[in-house]
């Protein structure tokens, strides 16, 4: 049995793109095995781990729990497209610089929902980051040097 | 194996309602729920999955006469940042405060909170005592067909719902509250991310000189459909908070829940929760 496709239309970090996937297909999938972009990484399936947060027309969601489909016609960003813009380069400075990366596999999801969090608020505090993280597990790091590097990153400024 | 055959996104309600006749679709709205329960096996397709997110008439947030009307589209986000919300319905902001984390709030819609009538859903303990009502469309005919019905009745069990497959959530629409109201929302869960509720709890009233009017009271996770508590509101109409009273709604309180057993608490922890938590929050609102 064949299932059944669709093709969309999308912008992903700023270029046209043009895929058929499969209806059921969820974004990540999509992103990782259809356009080969595997920065988005695939933790829990369920959106308790937030490493497949991507943004989409500038809010930033769990790629897992979307349907590919859905893309179509939208504008969407992932950790490949971050470090084009300004805050997305000053945030990995700043994770690098903050020891705030340990495996590693967290680390596309949190500079996403980091990146959200600095567009809503500039210049959070700590209290600020947490909760702005709290969708995004680490299981090395315990948070504190990645909480350390988002903080830095609003002060920069 | 799925029998999934099409796949539509409709640009207008009456398109939307028309695919809507024979009731075989499977709708999509914001999908943080559909992907890991199609993914998980607990939902199967049907015939038609319809993507309903490209519907202008179920979008916005707007103050129509005296009720404030949330499009079914809108996003929990959305919700807790509209500025009409946060002025007049501070308890659906601050249910909307403990939904899950930033990421699913941007993408999970009201509607969507509704139609999957979870016993434990956030959004619908604010909408129980705020005496909200859900819009519902269909097409019986070859007209469009628009009513709306109490949320108190919507719910008949876990997932299930009044709505027939015919028809589509298009919002809620909530009576704008009057001056000397007062309401309250408490979550309980074992960390404040991404928990489902072991309880929650929603209170509002009119109180003008000391005197409770028009109580509401809903528990969230003590039985099989969002609760409204009759014999606690009872316990509280038309008195004065005081110690006396405060117990007594406790006590029906927990009198009057349902609760199971299941991985997040006990049955007997849920009312001990229920009886406390009550107490806690209408001393509360006595202070």
């Amino acid at each position: 049995m064949s299932a059944l496709k669709h093709e969309i239309e999308f912008t992903l970090n700023g270029v046209k793109r043009k895929v058929t996937v499969d209806v059921t297909m969820n974004a990540l999938d999509m992103l990782r095995d259809v356009v080969g972009l595997t920065g988005t990484k695939y933790g829990c399936g369920e959106g308790e781990c937030g490493a497949c947060t991507i943004q989409v027309d500038g809010v930033s969601l769990n790629s897992c729990l979307m349907f590919a489909v859905d893309c179509a016609g939208r504008t969407i960003t992932t950790v490949e497209g971050l470090t084009d813009q300004p805050r997305g380069e000053a945030l990995r400075d700043a994770f690098v610089e903050h020891g705030a990366v340990q495996c590693g596999f967290c680390t596309p999801g949190m500079m996403m929902q980091a990146d959200h969090l600095l567009h809503k608020h500039p210049h959070p505090d700590e209290g600020c980051v947490k909760r702005g993280l709290e969708g995004n597990l680490c299981r090395c790091t315990g948070y504190k040097k990645i909480v350390d590097a988002v903080v830095a990153c609003g002060a920069d400024k | 194996m799925t029998e999934l055959k099409r796949y539509l996104a409709p640009t207008s309600l009456d398109q939307a309602v028309e695919c809507l006749k024979g009731g075989n679709v499977t709708i999509l709205a914001g999908g943080t729920d559909l992907t890991p329960q199609s993914q998980a096996g607990r939902i199967k397709f049907k015939q038609t999955l319809m993507n309903i997110r490209h519907i202008p008439q179920l979008t916005g947030i707007t103050l129509e006469g005296k009720e404030i009307r949330i499009g079914a589209l809108a996003t929990i986000t959305e919700i807790m940042e509209h500025p009409l919300v946060r002025q007049h319905l501070p308890v659906l902001v601050e249910a909307c405060d403990h939904f899950a984390s930033d990421q699913i709030r941007n993408a999970g819609t009201i509607g969507g909170n509704i139609c999957n009538a979870s016993p434990a859903g956030d959004t619908l303990i604010p909408l129980l005592v705020l005496d909200a009502c859900v819009e519902l469309a269909s097409m019986p005919e070859a007209k469009l067909y628009r009513h709306c019905m109490p949320i108190s009745t919507f719910f008949t069990g876990p997932g299930k719902t009044r709505k027939s497959l015919c028809e589509l959530v298009t919002g809620v629409r909530i009576p704008v509250p009057g001056a000397g109201h007062v309401s309250r929302f408490y979550k309980h869960g074992t960390r404040p991310a991404l928990d489902i509720s072991t309880i929650s709890i929603g209170l509002a009233a009119d109180i003008h000189d000391g005197v409770m009017k028009n109580v509401r009271v809903a528990f969230g996770a003590v039985a099989p459909t969002p609760l409204r508590a009759t014999a606690t509101e009872s316990a509280l109409e038309g008195r004065h908070l005081d110690a006396a009273t405060i117990e007594a709604a406790a006590i029906a309180a927990r009198d009057e829940v349902n609760p199971i057993d299941d991985v997040r608490a006990t049955a007997w922890y849920r009312k001990e929760m229920i009886h406390n938590m009550t107490k806690r929050l209408l001393e509360n609102v006595s202070a």
